[in-house]
């Protein structure tokens, strides 16, 4: 806390006190990351908040220029650290689009099903996170139940908890054994309604998480749309918008799910739309068990997607692709897309520019929270001081992601 | 062209492209229609007009994205684009400016609040400058950081580092000191075009 002020005042009467500024940040457990905020307050109410941002800029987009589209990929992992399938998704399909190639049809539904596996995943951290900063403990503890049964899902997939790197341009890296879908879709049907609702009857319509979340940062639908808001925050105000539903990509165009929407666009609307995501999310994955065709998952295109262990050890030609695929990476038509997806967090875009050779020329990154963070100032005002994290709770924000 | 590819699909571009040309009038530079996606650059002067009339009059109410991408050899080396987005029709369009270190770029804060940030970010990053916008600081860089990082002559591993000084109790900045050179592999195939001699091969040309 710095910056308290006291004018000049008599020794009785009234004293005159000006506004005063504290730094919340840049470390603070409800920043969920490195935020820091200049904050002027009023007494207790907020009047001005200034987002400082870029304290973990990595400069993702400048180190990607330098590297092959396919060693380019796992940065995506890194941006947004919780729901990392999701960041990837954009991206191969930015390359896809550029070099205009068909999927195999399993792996559009592989890459469905654990795009909606990384949702519940991320949700599962921003519910148990956003109870958590306006003081409750357990519903968190509880959800980290499920994220972590989703991230063992994700390493028996993949071989890693978090960074992936397993969406490649041309379908997914590797086929998943029968028995992780077995476990999944046990788990979908079982444990995790149980854990889910057994997690948010604590939750939902308690006394005091309603009076720290409703009417809190009420947002229009105007305002939700000049501030170009997307995902769960644009659904939160009314607007049924989703990506997934109005431009499907993979395989979403197979499967039937429904948008929540809030009604009044406060806090808990945006909790609740997530709440019900899950649960929409849920039934998806169910849909994709059910529809998910045998057959490859990796393009047959050998100049972009690589060849079988056993095709190489028979073929030469197979040795020679692998080898060019893992040294020189396979070239890209020039030209320029920007590619969104519905990402957990919201609109996830990609703007690639190639120029023709093996590395992308330009790779702008859209993050969600970007433009969320900068409504932060018009939002909070008029507000108290801990309805700050009750509002940054509702946003999901992850600094990854925002700052690249 | 077939699409085989499964990114997001919008509705239709059919008559977009020749609709918008024709209401943005001598507004527009070049309009192209490119591998699904719909660019339009526009004069670098009537960019708030154009996006004003691109908002009001055919439904583009968001404005998503705003990047900027460097050309250093063109001579007006910056491109700022800005992606729209229609929620009513469901469609995406690019807008394009070009511009180069001194031209400013009108700024659309005044159509888009969100603009604020995302100019914020092309000016730290490219120093592209964007005259109206009252709050043009640095945004991702290190407060007091010099220079346009993501400009194709800025080096990648940059000037400045910086450490915790146990002697001085406080983080220093030094000049960057590199342990061993970066390491540029290219893997371009020699035969298909790389514009460097193969090794060996130093004597190729001189007998003709």
């Amino acid at each position: 806390m710095s910056g308290l002020v006291l004018e000049e005042s008599p020794t009785t009467g009234d004293e005159i006190i000006t506004n005063y500024t504290i730094n919340f940040g840049p470390q603070h457990p409800a920043a969920h990351g490195v935020l820091r905020m200049v904050t002027e307050l009023d007494g207790e109410i907020v009047t001005r908040v200034d987002p400082h941002i870029g304290l973990l800029h990595r400069g993702t987009e400048k180190l990607i220029e330098y590297k092959t589209y396919l060693q380019a990929l796992p940065y995506f992992d890194r941006l947004d650290y919780c729901s990392p399938l999701g960041m990837e998704h954009s991206y191969v399909l930015a390359v896809e689009k550029l070099l205009n190639i068909a999927v195999p049809e399993r792996a559009k539904y592989l890459r469905t099903l654990f795009a909606e596996l990384t949702r519940i995943c991320n949700h599962m951290l921003n519910l148990g996170s956003h109870v958590m900063d306006v003081g409750a403990m357990t519903p968190n503890l509880w959800l980290f139940e499920i994220r972590e049964d989703c991230l063992g899902f994700f390493e028996r997939a993949s071989g890693a908890r978090m960074h992936s790197a397993w969406f490649r341009p041309g379908g997914v890296h590797q086929d998943v054994p029968q028995a992780l879908l077995d476990d999944i879709s046990a788990w979908v049907d079982k444990r995790l309604p149980e854990l889910f609702d057994d997690a948010m009857s604590l939750v939902v319509d308690n006394r005091i998480f309603k009076q720290r979340n409703v009417d809190i940062a009420v947002v229009s639908k105007e305002d939700a749309i000049k501030w170009g808001f997307s995902g769960p925050m644009i659904r939160g105000s009314g607007i049924p918008w989703d990506i997934r539903k109005a431009q499907p990509y993979d395989a979403y165009d197979q499967v039937e799910f429904d948008i929540p929407v809030g009604t009044s666009g406060d806090c808990y609307d945006r909790f609740m739309v997530r709440v019900e995501e899950v649960r929409q999310s849920a039934k998806i994955i169910k849909q994709c068990f059910e529809k998910m065709p045998a057959g490859p998952v990796l393009s047959s295109d050998r100049k972009v997607a690589p060849p079988s262990r056993g095709e190489m050890k028979a073929s030469m030609e197979a040795l020679i692709h692998h080898f060019k695929l893992y040294t020189e990476g396979f070239h890209v038509p020039a030209g320029e897309v920007y590619v969104a997806t519905e990402s957990p967090k919201g609109e996830f875009g990609v703007y690639l520019v190639s120029d023709g050779s093996n590395k992308p020329y330009r790779c702008k990154i859209r993050p969600t929270a970007f433009s969320h963070l900068q409504a932060m100032d018009f939002m909070t005002k008029g507000h108290m001081l801990p309805d700050i994290t009750a509002i940054l709770g509702a946003m999901d924000i992850v600094f990854g992601e925002c700052d690249r | 062209m077939t699409v085989l590819h499964s990114a997001p699909k919008w509705t239709s571009n059919e008559g977009v492209l020749d609709t918008l040309v024709a209401a943005l009038g001598d507004k527009v530079v070049a309009a192209k229609e490119e591998h699904g996606e719909i660019v339009i650059t526009v004069v670098r002067d009537s960019v708030e007009d154009a996006l004003r009339l691109l908002r009001d009059e055919h439904e583009y109410q968001q404005l998503m994205e705003i990047a900027g991408v460097d050309y250093p050899n063109r001579a007006e080396r910056f491109e700022v684009v800005y992606m729209l987005l229609s929620l009513t029709k469901n469609h995406r369009i690019l807008v394009k400016v070009t511009t180069d270190e001194v031209a400013t770029v009108p700024t659309v804060t005044t159509l888009w609040p969100v603009a604020g940030w995302l100019e914020r970010e092309v000016y730290d990053l490219y120093g592209v400058l964007f005259a109206g916008n009252t709050d043009l600081r640095r945004i991702l860089t290190d407060y007091g950081f010099e220079g346009h990082p993501f400009r194709k002559d800025f080096p990648l591993t940059g000037y400045q580092e910086l450490r915790y000084s146990d002697e001085e109790k406080r983080v220093v900045y030094e000049p960057v000191r590199l342990a061993q050179d970066l390491r540029q592999f290219d893997f371009t195939s020699p035969w298909e075009g790389a514009d460097y001699v193969l090794p060996g091969d130093e004597k190729a040309g001189e007998g003709k």
